[in-house]
C-alpha cells in the first residue's frame, strides 16, 4: 500500500525544518505543503484545530501536530536511521535536552535578539548561560547524537542557523565562534550536512525577514 | 539485582504527583526524599544541576529529571505491567500531544488564577475552563483519556485535581458546574489506589497555596 505523506509547514520556520530534517534521514518520500502564516489554509485549522501552528504531519490521513511530537512518532514509524538512542536512560537525557532547548534556550536567544535596550544585558546573559549550558552538554562530540545527526542536533537547528541570521540583522552577537567555539563549530558541522542544508531557507531571504520585522517594530 | 529507586519530591508538587502514580501504577518500591525548597539539599542540586528542581528520579545511582521524561522512562524500563502509553505510534503520538497540551497550559492559568487578582485573575479564570472544556471534549464518552484504563495522560492531568479546589477558591468559581465530566473523570481516577494514594487532600493543597499567597504579600 502506498504511503501518503503530506507537511504542512513554512519554509522560514526553524520547526518546520526539523520534521523535514527527519523526514529525509530516514528516507521518507512525502509532499510539502507550503502555508502562508498570515492567511493559514482551511486544511491546517481542519487538522490542528487546537493550535493552528504548522507544522502539522499528515500520515495516511492521520494528522500530528507539535514538532517534538512529530520527531518521536517518525521515529517510531520509521525504523532506519535512528534518531533517538535505543537504551532507555540514553533516551530520557536526548529528551531531556531537546526539552531545554525548546522551553529555555531558543526562547531565551530569540528574546535576547529582540530585547529592548534596557532589557538587553539581562536577556543576552540569560542566552548565554543557555549557550553555555549547551555547549558543555556537546563536549568532544561531534554531534549531539554522538557520531550521527540525532533528535538533540533536529531540535537545535535553530540554533545552528537560524540565529546566526537572526543575531546579523538585529545586530547582537550572541553565538560567535570566541565566545563558544565548540557550539559554533558544530553548528558549522550540522549546516554542512547535505540533508540539512537542502531544505534551509536562503540566508538572505531570513534575514530581510528579520530586518523587516526589526523595522516595523521601532 | 535489585533495583534502587529514590524520587526527590515535594508534597503539593502536581508534577512530583505524576511520577507518584506512575511508580505506583507499576508497583515500584521505591525510597520518597521530601525536598524543602527553601533550602535544596545537595543530593538534588547534584542530580539536577541545570534546573535545581523537583521532581528528580534516580534509578541506580543515574537522574532522569522532567516529570513526562520521567513517566515516560518508566514506561519504557518497567515495561510489563501496566502500560501507560498505548503501542500504536498513532495513538502515541496523540497522548504525547495531549500531554504536552496539559503541561503547556494547566499549571500557568492555574497559577495566574491563585496568584493574581482583578481581570488579570478573571481572564486566567476564563481561559482557564476554555482549556478544561478542550480536555473534557477530547475525553468524550471514554472512562480514562487511556480508554479503558488509566493512561499516560490521565497520570498527567489527574494531579492538578487536588489544586482545582484552591483555584476554585481563590478564583470565585465552581469547576464541575463548567466542566462536569472532568471532575466525574478525576473521581474515576480518584477511586485508583496508584492515584489517591499519590495525591494529598486537597484541603491541605488550599492551606499551602494561602501561606504562599501571604509570603508573597498577596490580598
Amino acid at each position: 500500500m502506498a504511503e501518503e505523506v503530506k507537511l504542512f509547514g513554512a519554509r522560514r520556520s526553524p520547526f518546520s525544518h526539523r520534521i523535514e530534517i527527519a523526514l529525509k534521514l530516514k528516507g521518507v518520500s512525502y509532499e510539502f505543503i507550503e502555508e502562508d502564516l498570515q492567511n493559514k489554509s482551511p486544511l491546517l485549522l481542519k487538522y490542528n484545530p487546537v493550535h493552528k501552528k504548522i507544522p502539522v504531519l499528515l500520515h495516511n490521513g492521520k494528522p500530528i501536530a507539535e514538532s517534538i511530537v512529530i520527531l518521536e512518532y517518525i521515529e517510531e514509524t520509521w525504523k532506519t536511521n535512528p534518531i533517538l538512542p535505543a537504551d532507555p536512560y540514553e533516551r530520557a537525557i536526548a529528551r531531556f535536552w531537546a526539552k531545554f532547548l525548546d522551553d529555555k534556550c531558543i526562547p531565551a536567544a530569540w528574546n535576547a535578539c529582540w530585547a529592548k535596550e534596557k532589557e538587553r544585558e539581562k536577556t543576552m546573559e540569560e542566552a548565554s548561560e543557555c549557550l553555555k549550558t549547551l555547549e558543555g552538554e556537546l563536549k568532544d562530540k561531534k554531534f549531539f547524537g554522538g557520531d550521527k545527526v540525532g533528535m538533540v542536533d533536529i531540535v537545535a537547528n535553530f540554533i545552528a542557523f537560524w540565529l546566526s541570521a537572526l543575531q546579523e540583522a538585529v545586530g547582537a552577537d550572541l553565538l560567535t565562534p570566541e565566545k563558544f567555539p565548540v557550539l559554533f563549530k558544530w553548528s558549522e558541522e550540522l549546516v554542512g550536512c547535505p540533508i540539512i542544508k537542502e531544505n534551509l531557507p536562503p540566508r538572505d531571504q531570513l534575514m530581510a525577514f528579520f530586518r523587516a520585522r526589526l523595522e516595523s517594530s521601532k | 539485582m535489585a533495583d534502587e529507586v529514590i524520587l526527590l519530591d515535594f508534597w503539593p508538587s502536581p508534577f512530583g504527583m505524576r511520577v507518584r502514580i506512575a511508580l505506583a501504577e507499576k508497583g515500584i518500591k521505591y525510597e520518597y526524599k521530601e525536598e524543602d525548597l527553601r533550602n535544596k539539599s545537595p543530593l538534588l542540586l547534584q542530580m539536577n544541576p541545570i534546573h535545581k528542581k523537583i521532581p528528580v528520579l534516580v534509578h541506580n545511582g543515574k537522574p532522569i529529571c522532567e516529570s513526562l521524561i520521567q513517566v515516560q522512562y518508566i514506561d519504557e524500563v518497567w515495561k510489563g505491567k501496566a502500560s501507560l502509553l498505548p503501542s500504536d505510534p498513532c495513538a502515541r503520538a496523540q497522548s504525547r500531544f495531549w500531554a504536552d497540551y496539559v503541561d503547556k497550559k494547566i499549571y500557568d492559568l492555574g497559577r495566574k488564577i491563585w496568584m493574581c487578582k482583578g481581570e488579570e485573575q478573571e481572564a486566567s479564570t476564563k481561559e482557564f475552563i476554555e482549556c478544561l472544556k478542550v480536555l473534557e471534549a477530547e475525553l468524550g464518552d471514554r472512562h480514562y483519556f487511556g480508554g479503558s484504563n488509566l493512561g499516560y495522560v490521565d497520570v498527567v492531568f489527574v494531579p492538578f485535581y487536588t489544586w482545582f479546589h484552591a483555584y476554585e477558591q481563590c478564583g470565585n468559581f465552581s469547576i464541575e458546574a463548567e466542566c462536569p465530566k472532568i471532575i466525574a473523570w478525576a473521581k474515576r481516577c480518584m477511586q485508583k489506589e496508584s492515584v489517591s494514594k499519590s495525591l494529598p487532600d486537597h484541603e491541605k493543597v488550599y492551606g499551602f497555596v494561602l501561606e504562599l499567597k501571604k509570603k508573597f504579600g498577596i490580598e
